[in-house]
Order: structure tokens, then sequence, then C-alpha cells
């Protein structure tokens, strides 16, 4: 009657804490490499700001893949989109993004990261009814409907903004940097950092302390169950894809102020570095993606100051590395 | 006595196989049904038709004199039906409690329900807070079964929920689903255990490739040995 009465304690789930202590070994095994200690404290935080914003643009896509097996090759749209919304407001409003007060700039920045979200998010809404939702369970036709809708949506970024790269001048206030001993620390990188991490804690908060949260982390792991339960997944999936798509809008205009330039492809480029740190983090894991998302900026950082030639590979050889140790990613999902 | 769910001339096919080959049966209301056969018969397979987790070809499924062989498996959920399929599918990264809070669609959980459900599986109780995925296969079967009647249904789809459980847990099983069956609800249950079975059902449907072959009461199966060789394959003490 053991198993029945539960005499017995349950055996400690082992806490798998490898993963997320792997960005803090890199940082430090990288330290004696790098030498000087003010250029791996930049390089640190490049790496931190740089993976914060590839998080922020990742997360949505994780989700997506997790909840409902969807292969959004299409993501790197509301990222540019969402930049190009942003200029929308920034550049009329250039004397704002100008004035010397912090104020006023994040007065200006606040409402183009905010339209920018929205217009990505209702992107989302239209992209899941008409592009996905007839492709469900069939990945090859998602990766075909995706990129195809992806071409699409460059061609009409071209067609209303031109072929130009468009430039997008940071915040007064948000350049420079703050300076402690001989370290230089980029006021806009802290930004980023900052709000990747905010975004982060939102994520995990409403995951694990509210009901829509235990939705989408069951859903995760046996959407038919969740179904068997009365719950409507699609809704709860269009919900979570316009949200993903919203933060990779975000993302966009992240990473736009971050290279100050916008440009139809740009999406092109993340894509990739993206789908990276879904794999490596375990298709579908938060904690994973996030992890994941340190380690590519890391990776693509340090591998760029200490090894230029390989920086190109470095993160298609991290993702193998990273797979030969762990084949489903950092934190796999249980289930898949 | 009337029936709470009927099936007729149920048809399903699952990619190119056709599984199920008009299968016709009802099920009683505040009545236990058993439904039993060889593996690979369609058990499963009409299990997953009912809930909507794989759609009828052709043929009519009503409960409750309410079509439902074309809605969907959450609205199927919505109209009272509880599952616990085969596989117990926990959701092993969530708490026992978060799996109880989810299944418990219709509001916060009811304390008096759950105290009911801890008098058969006092082994949720003491593993409340803990991860579904480290409980032990006769445990996680409760917590299945306890996410089917942590509010009340009016028909509850029960798929082996004894496979590979030890006998204790098994007696606790059947502990459980008699109390079930006391407080009104309807039961379809697949069962492989024939001893179980012969203990819980009222009425049984014996069914071989895809089709109901045998119904009646489960009291005239258990005596007829026969019967139970012939529809079965099997003699009731092979299965004790």
């Amino acid at each position: 009657m053991t198993e029945l009465a539960a005499s017995e304690a349950l055996p400690r789930p082992k806490r798998d804490v490898l993963p997320a202590l792997l960005p803090a070994i890199l940082a430090l095994a990288m330290l004696p490499l790098i030498g000087s200690p003010s250029s791996w404290v930049t390089l640190t935080v490049a790496s931190l700001a740089m993976g914060m914003m590839i998080f922020i643009m990742a997360s949505g896509l994780t989700l997506v893949f997790g909840l409902m097996d969807v292969l959004n090759f299409g993501h790197g749209a509301f990222i540019a989109v969402g930049a190009y919304v942003a200029t929308l407001v920034l550049l009329p409003l250039a004397p704002w993004v100008q004035a010397d007060s912090l104020w006023i700039n994040l007065a200006v920045l606040a409402p183009a990261a905010l339209v920018a979200m929205a217009v990505s998010g209702a992107l989302g809404l239209v992209v899941e009814r008409v592009l996905i939702l007839p492709v469900y369970g069939q990945h090859l036709k998602q990766i075909l409907m995706t990129t195809g809708g992806l071409i699409v949506a460059e061609q009409a970024l071209y067609a209303l903004w031109g072929p130009q790269i468009i430039p997008l001048p940071l915040p007064t206030s948000l350049r420079g940097s703050f300076i402690i001993g001989d370290v230089a620390i980029a006021k806009y990188r802290l930004l980023a950092m900052l709000l990747g991490l905010g975004v982060f804690i939102g994520i995990q908060l409403v995951l694990n302390r509210t009901k829509i949260g235990l939705l989408i982390r069951a859903g995760v792991e046996n959407r038919e169950m969740v179904e068997a339960l009365g719950y409507r997944i699609r809704r709860l999936f269009l919900g979570v894809f316009m949200v993903g798509s919203g933060l990779a809008g975000l993302g966009g205009v992240m990473w736009a102020l971050y290279r100050e330039q916008v440009h139809a492809s740009m999406g092109d480029d993340l894509t990739v570095l993206i789908f990276i740190v879904v794999i490596i983090g375990g298709l579908g894991s938060i904690g994973g993606c996030f992890i994941g998302a340190l380690l590519v900026a890391m990776v693509a950082n340090y591998g760029g100051f200490l090894l230029p030639k390989l920086a190109l590979v470095s993160n298609i050889l991290l993702m193998v590395a990273i797979l030969m140790w762990r084949p489903r990613g950092l934190y796999a999902v249980t289930s898949r | 006595m009337t029936d709470l769910l009927t099936l007729s001339g149920v048809h399903t096919h699952v990619g190119r196989y056709h599984i199920l080959h008009g299968v016709d049966f009802g099920v009683a209301e505040g009545k236990t049904t058993m439904l039993l056969g060889r593996n690979g018969a369609g058990k499963t397979s009409t299990l997953r038709t009912v809930m909507g987790l794989w759609q009828a070809s052709s043929g009519q499924i009503s409960l409750d004199g309410q079509r439902i062989e074309a809605s969907t498996t959450p609205d199927i959920a919505r109209l009272g039906v509880g599952y616990v399929p085969e596989s117990m599918a926990v959701f092993s990264d969530l708490t026992v409690k978060e799996n109880l809070v989810l299944a418990a669609r219709d509001g916060p959980l009811d304390d008096s329900r759950l105290e009911w459900i801890f008098g058969f599986f006092p082994a949720l109780r003491k593993f409340w807070l803990s991860r579904a995925g480290a409980l032990s296969g006769g445990q996680k079967q409760m917590l299945s079964i306890a996410r089917a009647i942590v509010e009340p249904r009016k028909l509850l789809l029960i798929d082996e929920p004894t496979k590979g459980l030890a006998p204790a847990i098994v007696v606790a099983l059947i502990d459980c689903f008699a109390e079930i069956k006391r407080r009104g609800a309807t039961i379809l249950l697949v069962e492989q255990n024939f001893h179980a079975a012969c203990e819980i059902g009222d009425s049984v449907l014996v069914m071989d490739n895809g089709r109901i072959v045998h119904r009646g009461e489960m009291a005239d199966l258990a005596e007829d040995v026969s019967l139970q060789e012939k529809l079965l394959g099997l003699s009731l003490e092979a299965h004790q």
C-alpha cells in the first residue's frame, strides 16, 4: 500500500542548473583569453544586450513552436514590420528624439515601441488566420507558406518605404556610455538588458502564476489533453501567436535602434540566429530560449573579438556543440 | 433506463486505415459499461471517436440527446464528458495542484470534492505541490482519474485504468469507480483486467475488429466461461 498511501517521499527532482550556468562559465572562461578586463566587460555587456534583444524576438517563436508545432519561417517579417512602424513615430517626432532629456526621449520611444508591437501583433493575427490555419500539422507546407509570407512582407515594405536603408538615430540621452573606472558601458545596451530581463520575468510570471500560463505550459506538453479538458487551444494559440509577433516587433525596434538603421531584409538576417536560439533552447522552453540567446550573443561577440575568421560560423558551431551534448536542446520540453 | 450515450453506425478512419466498422451501442445513464476486447479491437479508437479526438467518418453519436459526432473535443468536454486516456497524459511539468486547477474548468477547486478525492487517493494530498512527472505510475493514474472527476461530469470515458498497476492500487481504483457511480456518474470503461471488469461493470460490450460482437450484462458474462473464451480468448482464471 506504499504507493497508495505514499508513505515515502518522492525522489527529489534533479535541478538541472548546468545549462543555466553556461553563460557565466563561458564569460569567466573568456576573461583570461581576452586579457584586458575593460575589453572583457565591454564585450560581456554587448553580449548580454544583444542576447536580450534576440531573446525578445525569439521568445514568441519558441512558444509558437512548442504549443502548436508550427514552424514559422516568416517570424522575421514581424521584426522588420515593427522596426518600420517605429520609424513612423520616431522620424516625424525627430525633435523629441534629439531633445537632451531622458523623459522626452522616453515619451516618444515608448509609444513607438507600443505601436510597433500593436501593428506586429495585428499582423500576427492575419498571418495565423490566412497562412497558418490551413496548414496545421503539415510542416513542409508551413515552411513554404511562411517563407512565402516573409517574401511578400519584404516586398511590401520595399514598395511602401522604398529600397533605401532608413537611418534611425538613437535618442540623445541614450547615446554614449557610463564610465566606471576604465570601463565604458553603453547606455542603450543597459536599457536593452533591462528591457529583455523585464520581458523574461514578465513571461515567467505569466507562465507560472496565471491560469493562462498553466494552459500554455500544459499545451506545450500535451495539447490534445488540454482540449480534452475543455479548453479551445486554437484560441490560446492565436493569442500566443499575436503576443509572440508583438514581441518580435518590439525586438525589431530595439534592434533597429541598436544598429541605427532599418531595412526590409533585417528580419532575414536575424531569423537564422533566432532559429538557432530556439533549437538549442529546447524547442518550446522559455528558459532554454533565454540561455540560448545569451550563448549565441556571447559566442558572436567573443568569437568576433578573438577569432574574427570564425565569426561567421561561430553560431553554427555552438549549435552543433550543444546538440551533441544535449540532442533535444538545453531544456527540452518533456513530451517532445 | 435511458441511454446517455448512443453510437449508431459509427465508422472511423485514421489516415488510410479503417478502424471502426459501424459501431452501435448505448451507455445507460448512471451505469458502468465495460468495453472489452483483444488488443487492436478498436476500444481506444471508440473512446477517442466519442471524445472527438478522431472524427467519425460516418454514423451518429449522441450525448444526452444531442448529436456530437461533428463537435470539437473542447465542446464535447464542455458538455460534461471527462476523459482518462490510456497514457494517463498528466502534465509532467506541472504540479499535482496545477494539474487539478486546470481540470477545474468552471472555477476554483471545490474543497469538499478535493477531500472526497483525497479519501481514495491520499498520495495526491501528500504530493500536492510535487511535479506530476516525479510521481509513480500508479500515482499518475490516480491524478489522471482525479483530474476527470475534480468537477461533476455526466459521462466518464476511462481507458485501461488498471494497466500495469499494483494490486493495491487496482483495489483503490475499483472502490473509487464504485463511489463515483454511487454519485450518479455514467462510466464507459475500457479494461483488459477481466476480474476488475467484473467488479466494476454493470453491462458489457465486447469488440473485435472494430465491431461490437457481444452486448449484455457483466454478471452474465462473468458466469459464462465458454463465452469468455469465445469472445476474449482467455478464461476468467487467467485474468485473476
